[in-house]
């Protein structure tokens, strides 16, 4: 069967079972678009390409499948970088497919080149540049392939426009040729008997869960590992929901606006299990002063995180799932939740340490009483199901998000931690419910943040994605101003924003979207709820909240964890 | 030189590939000495012999950042001691009449060849351990080096370490 390049591209990506892709088309993808009209797969066009990306990403966040985009040369392919980095640092599987001038032109600076492959090296597990339609089903497999095994992680395909015109043979591949490609998912026996051992002598162990958990779909490993032994979980910003916080041994996040009992009990432990987590410095704060009393279980399915900030004393590399499961197996093997040490003593002391220093904020309901950031949020969370995805924007609103919900699910949680992406929420949200439209589906935006991307909630419109966003607005980039309170002498420096400009109210209806203002406490409760009733089209809450409130606790940047700082209101802890 | 140790790493030869090692070390902060690339005799793959400088970075996660690369299929670490290094080396000297005979005799002392002969300087090749290559460079700087140009180490992993069985059957090397 004869096809062009276009045309087998597309069919690539319905054979890898593509049900949905984002993306927006100019001259050197034309070709490709047109095949577009005749497939199975659900375009969504967005308003910018940067949208695309995220929407792919909260896509795959929620699905576990591939995120696909598909862009243009040139700016598109530029635009997309952000999102192509984004996923590098939180592992996120994405494709995305790049036109490209014609290769017969490639170096001639045509109009919209740009040396796509090259800048995106870096911030891809791997890139192809097409220079023959013969091989577009192999490229479109082998990047399917590295995308979504070992360690996931965005791939790009860049297609010249004369190569998607040519013609070539139909086939699809049996299986990839990648020579230098081979991860290793089942960890070393010998190394998971030592982890049991090391765990069955220890007497003040934390898991330190992290977004690999998720990736590799072990929270049900985790669950069982964790009641097995009885040992306290921390969950970091990726990993929220991979345990569940309602559970009894669940600590909650640790890190810099990680909760007192959870940062603290990571540097009182004298083991470490980390499973799918990397040591980031928004975890151990100061690395040298991080848990320095603690022996190191590490399982990670990238050799590359095993000793690269901290060395381990026992590095496994696996799937999280398969070795924890191995684990659980040796455990049981030398006698199971009865051979385990009596730790009472350690969970007394962490449960002290939750009656003492729990989160902790006030919101008053006087008539003239600010609305805090955190009611907002755990109004939602008491007014929404139990599984519905949260979506957030990186600031002080994430922090928030992230501490005062309560995750008792898997994949219910969508934000960008590595690379710290404002502008994230919004497509991720609207990606996220293209990926799960059975659930709700809430944005927790900052003002800020919400102002980078907001014109996709025109896409979510005329797609009929029924996003919710709230957005807490404190008409500040309030984390920066934290920042500048705490640290330069409340010397503010270009972070006030303005409540009012833009009215977000009527930007949200422009954009087809409906939007409702709060501005006191007590009209939080019937906004939530009428903005849930709606479910035809986007919903966008403008929450006015205290500019002035902060997130605690806080390590400040690059200190040790035992520096931790509570709200000013609980003294001084238990330094 | 600071620490240093010598990677020979295999590679699918295919479009970028260079760009994509050289890439990795910039933006990991290793630091190279040294790189030379070639085809292999199996020509779907490349060698690329790359010194690197050990103090910027363990040599652990180098080779393991490197590893992820989906072009990289193997990486051997030649330590110095277990590795026959050679390098090549062309240095363009003063050779006026007067030390004309001097470098000429130095340079067969070194086992060097002179590929070019001007009217006061000539063009010696040299190929060696990078150490003799250092050595002679201090011998001819007396005499006035306008030019060198040195490939960068190749490197590969010595023998008898590699093989013991075959020298015990063979009964000859020891
Ligand atoms: C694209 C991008 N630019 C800048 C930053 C730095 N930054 C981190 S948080 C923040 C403030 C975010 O403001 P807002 O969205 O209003 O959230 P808030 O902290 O007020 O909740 C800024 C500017 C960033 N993370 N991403
Ligand atoms: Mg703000």
């Amino acid at each position: 069967m004869k096809l062009t390049g276009a045309q087998a591209l597309i069919k690539s990506l319905e054979m890898e079972g593509t049900e949905v892709m984002f993306g927006l088309p100019g001259g050197a993808i034309l070709p490709v678009y047109d095949p577009i009209i005749d497939s199975s797969i659900r375009h969504v066009l967005v308003r910018h390409e940067q949208g695309a990306g995220h929407m792919a990403e909260g896509y795959a966040h929620v699905t576990g499948r591939p995120g696909v985009a598909m862009v243009t040369s040139g700016p598109a392919a530029t635009n997309i970088v952000t999102p192509l980095c984004d996923a590098y640092m939180d592992s996120i599987p994405m494709v995305v497919i790049t036109g490209q001038v014609a290769y017969s032109a490639i170096g001639s600076d045509a109009f919209q080149e740009c040396d796509t492959t090259g800048i995106t090296m870096p911030v891809t597990k791997h890139n192809w540049l097409v220079t023959d339609p013969q091989d577009i089903p192999q490229i479109v497999r082998e990047a399917f392939h590295v995308a979504t095994t070992g360690r996931p992680g965005p791939v790009l395909v860049d297609v010249p426009k004369d190569i998607s015109n040519q013609t070539m043979d139909w086939y699809w591949p049996e299986a990839v040729d990648l020579p230098g490609y081979t991860p290793s998912s089942q960890g070393e026996p010998g190394m998971i008997r030592k982890a049991a051992r090391l765990i069955a002598e220890s007497r003040r162990p934390v898991i330190y869960a992290g977004g690999g958990i998720l990736k590799a779909r072990a929270a049900e490993a985790l669950r069982a590992l964790a009641e097995m032994t009885g040992i306290p979980v921390v969950t970091t910003l990726m990993a929220r929901g991979a345990f569940p916080d309602s559970h009894e041994l669940c600590l909650g996040m640790p890190g810099m606006h990680g909760n007192y009992t959870a940062v603290t009990a990571m540097q009182k432990a004298d083991l470490l299990i980390a499973l799918g987590s990397r040591f980031d410095d928004r975890v151990t704060g100061k690395v040298s002063a991080f848990a320095p009393d603690a022996k190191i279980i590490h399982v990670d399915i990238d050799p590359a995180e095993q000793g690269k900030v901290r060395r381990p004393d026992v590095p496994i590399v696996g799937d999280c799932r398969a070795v924890i499961e191995e684990m659980v197996a040796a455990i049981e093997a030398m006698g199971g939740a009865a051979a385990q040490p009596d730790r009472s003593e350690w969970l007394a002391q962490v449960r002290a340490w939750q009656r003492d220093f729990p989160l902790h904020y006030e919101q008053s309901f006087e008539e003239d009483s600010a609305l805090k950031p955190q009611y907002v949020v755990e109004q939602l969370r008491d007014s929404t199901p139990d599984d519905t995805i949260v979506v957030s924007g990186v600031g002080q609103h994430q922090m928030w998000a992230s501490q005062h919900w309560r995750f008792d699910h898997p994949y219910t949680w969508v934000n960008s931690g590595g690379l710290g992406t404002m502008g994230f929420a919004v497509p991720a949200a609207i990606g996220a419910k293209v990926g799960r439209p059975d659930r709700m589906v809430w944005a927790v935006d900052g003002d800020g943040c919400f102002q980078m991307t907001a014109q996709e909630l025109v896409t979510a419109a005329s797609e009929r994605i029924p996003v919710k966003v709230a957005i807490l607005n404190n008409a500040y980039l309030g984390m920066v101003r934290q920042w500048q309170e705490l640290f330069y002498e409340e010397r503010y420096s270009e972070v006030y924003l303005s409540p009012d400009l833009p009215d977000y109210k009527m930007w949200a209806e422009a954009m087809g979207c409906v939007g409702l203002r709060v501005e006191h406490p007590d009209e939080v409760q019937a906004a939530i709820d009428k903005a849930n009733e709606i479910d035809d089209r986007p919903v966008v809450v403008d929450f006015r909240t205290d500019s002035t409130e902060k997130v605690y606790p806080m390590v400040p940047a690059g200190g040790p964890n035992d520096a931790i700082i509570l709200d000013p209101s609980q003294g001084e802890g238990g330094r | 030189m600071a620490k240093h140790h010598t990677l020979s790493v295999l590679v699918e030869n295919k479009a970028g590939v260079l760009t994509r090692v050289a890439g990795l070390f910039a933006r990991r902060g290793f630091n190279i000495y040294s790189l030379a690339v070639a085809p292999t005799d199996d020509e779907r793959f490349s060698r690329i012999t790359v010194v690197v400088d050990v103090e910027s970075k363990p040599l652990e996660q180098i080779t393991k950042q490197l590893f992820k690369l989906i072009n990289v299929v193997k990486i051997d670490e030649l330590a110095p001691q277990q590795s026959v290094e050679r390098e090549l080396a062309l240095v363009t000297v003063r050779a006026e009449s007067g030390t004309r005979s001097q470098v000429i005799e130095l340079v067969q002392v070194f086992e060097g060849r002179i590929v070019d002969v001007g009217h006061d300087e000539v063009t010696v090749m040299l190929a060696g351990h990078p150490d003799t290559i250092d050595d002679f460079e201090d011998l001819m700087r007396p005499f006035g080096i306008d030019d060198v140009q040195r490939t960068g180490r190749v490197a590969l992993p010595k023998l008898e370490r590699q093989a013991p069985r075959l020298r015990s059957v063979s009964g000859k090397v020891g």
